[in-house]
């Protein structure tokens, strides 16, 4: 069968290969970069600095700068300078990151008053939980009131719709002035960042719920009331839930311009340090973390959604 | 169809007249009163029924049946509530009805089931809805389910279910509430041909045994004829009844009757009034014009 059949899922093994390849592409095209010294490579690491004299070992300097100093050195007749081709330092090799991903779990912080890596995510953690769950239970309820009733529709829509333009990092400097500089401001951004979105999503869901369905209820004696209770929220909770699950990648999103506000925190505060003192590796290694951790909730969700909605499966 | 000699579909049998004669003593459940429905579009205002008058008498069976646009389902919604009316009354037991109930159950062509309900469940839902406590709702759920012969199926999810199985299940959840009037808005329509056939003969069933008036929507001319005391014809643009046939088909009904002289002549009469002989000039957009675009291979001279 043809690998680009319209609209037709590939074979189960194909399928669980390409899957595979999904990940594994990006990884050889980095490792290719990084390993393969006639890709790329803009740069020259210094392991003999011969007669120049601002060379060092272990100094990186563009090819160009080197070719010079080689042709000088060589005309002079001087001891000439040694290196081999490298990558800029902010593209660390998969190797590299790798043992960063284990070693920045076991470094002490530099300093005392500084937090270890996984306290670091701690915090991250802690800043999307509660902007997340804060931003759902006052967004979902509105939704659903939205999605239901017209009156609803026209008293929040208008106003969340403009409001959902203004981007959340701009309440930055007012959440700090009203919020303090801790973890409030942060939490703050990441609500502003979801719940806007939420009601006019969830408002969406619910009006897709098959009106066939009310109407089928009306006829069987039930109040607005069981109406909402009974099947407009039991209706709606499949698609609400990947609803959410989509939203929480949203609030993710947001995490690393809510931690800059006010004193800078959890993981953001680990990559903007790290990258201060150049350590790209332990940068790379932050940022999948984030990926895999992101990546990880999602999967236990959506595995958690097929137990929780039996009526979904068909078993004939 | 002219070549056959049929009777006058109007000619009833003494035993036919005698029902007819007994059903319009019985006592009155639902009256439509100059019944109107006037729908505003941008441009201007159409009239989807107009003036539609009619009697349905308790435990009676009334189809109704007309051509696309005729307002069938306009009707049936607003005798349900789900819909009001621009003018005129629908009247159950005398009382006049204003929006959607319980003592009018409805039974959708969508079947309507609630997807995370099971069957039993299903079933219960009105009930609950009505006060019953959960233990009673669930003893008369399974009373139900017996009755449609879906006991082994009391668990299942409805996209489990077949398309007649799940009509099957809505009735039952109609029926659940001890409506006074079964409203069906043609229920069999997306089922085949075979599945449509027992669940014709289940409803025709159903209603004998049970204190249940129906009125019921269909496009199929068999369907109504077999299944319906009288026939409600709409004409459409305006919808408005043409006829009210009195079916001369001797009840209790089976199978063997569709070829029988009286359900001909009624099937044919009421074929007439819906697709008129006499084509007129407007219809004309509805016809191919082959003609024009027909480019012929003559290997094969004619199909024919």
């Amino acid at each position: 069968m043809s690998l680009f059949a319209v609209n037709k899922p590939l074979p189960p093994r194909t399928r669980s290969l390409v899957t595979v390849l999904s990940f594994v592409l990006p990884l050889v095209i980095w490792s290719l970069v990084s390993y393969v010294p006639f890709i790329w490579h803009p740069q020259t690491l210094i392991s003999e600095p011969g007669s120049v004299s601002y060379f060092k070992a272990d100094m990186l300097i563009d090819n160009a700068i080197f070719e010079t100093e080689l042709a000088k050195a060589r005309d002079a007749g001087t001891a000439l300078p040694q290196g081999s081709p490298a990558n800029p330092g902010y593209l660390p090799a998969p190797h590299e990151v790798v043992t960063a991903l284990y070693t920045a779990f076991t470094t002490e912080p530099t300093r005392s008053s500084e937090k270890w890596l996984h306290e670091s995510l701690w915090s991250s953690i802690e800043v999307i939980f509660w902007g997340f769950v804060l931003s759902s239970i006052i967004g979902i309820p509105l939704g659903i009131m939205a999605g239901t009733f017209d009156f609803f529709s026209r008293l929040f829509e208008p106003f969340i719709e403009f409001f959902r333009y203004l981007p959340a990092p701009a309440f930055g400097a007012l959440a700090v002035a009203i919020l303090g500089i801790y973890q409030a401001p942060k939490i703050a951004i990441i609500f502003i960042g979801t719940f806007f979105q939420q009601v006019l999503v969830v408002a969406n869901t619910t009006r897709k719920l098959d009106p066939a369905l009310l109407e089928a209820g009306q006829t069987l004696g039930a109040s607005n009331r069981s109406l909402i209770f009974r099947i407009v929220i039991p209706g709606i909770l499949p698609d609400l839930y990947r609803d959410t699950r989509i939203l929480l990648g949203w609030a993710w999103t947001y995490l690393i311009v809510a931690e800059l506000i006010g004193t800078s925190s959890g993981i953001t505060w680990f990559i903007t340090q790290q990258a201060r003192y150049k350590n790209f590796d332990n940068v790379f290694a932050a940022i999948i973390i984030i990926g895999i951790l992101g990546l990880t909730i999602d999967l236990l969700l959506a595995w958690l959604g097929r137990r929780l909605f039996p009526w979904q499966r068909v078993n004939h | 169809m002219t070549d056959l000699e049929l009777p006058d579909y109007r000619h009833q049998s003494d035993t036919v007249r005698d029902r007819f004669e007994r059903l319009k003593q019985r006592p009155v459940t639902m009256e439509v009163k100059n019944l109107t429905k006037e729908f505003s579009t941008r441009t201007g205002s159409v009239t989807a029924l107009k003036d539609i008058n009619l009697t349905i008498h308790k435990r009676e069976f009334v189809c109704v049946i007309g051509p696309s646009g005729c307002g069938k389902s306009t009707l049936i919604r607003i005798l349900a509530g789900l819909e009001s009316a621009t003018s005129g009354q629908v009247l159950l037991n005398g009382k006049e009805v204003t929006k959607p109930g319980p003592e009018r159950g409805m039974v959708f062509q969508g079947y309507t089931l609630f997807p995370w309900l099971t069957v039993k469940e299903n079933i219960m839902f009105g009930l609950i809805e009505s006060g019953q406590d959960r233990g009673s709702a669930e003893a008369d759920a399974r009373q139900w389910i017996d009755l449609i012969g879906l006991a082994r199926f009391e668990n299942h999810y409805p996209n489990q279910l077949s398309g007649g199985m799940k009509q099957r299940v809505a009735i039952a959840r109609a029926l659940a509430n001890q409506p006074k009037i079964l409203l069906m808005d043609e229920p069999f329509g997306a089922l085949d041909a075979q599945t449509r056939a027992k669940m014709q003969a289940y409803l025709m069933e159903i209603w004998k045994n049970i204190d249940i008036t129906i009125f019921f929507i269909t496009h199929d001319l068999d369907e109504a004829v077999y299944l319906a005391d009288r026939i409600l014809v709409l004409k459409a643009h305006p919808g408005e009844v043409q006829e009210i046939v009195e079916v001369p088909v001797p009840q209790p009904r089976h199978p063997g009757q569709f070829l029988s002289p009286e359900f001909l002549a009624t099937k044919r009469h009421i074929e007439q009034l819906i697709h008129p002989p006499a084509a007129h000039g407007d219809d004309d957009d509805d016809k191919l014009n082959m003609v024009r675009m027909v480019n012929v291979n003559d290997d094969v001279g004619s199909v024919f």
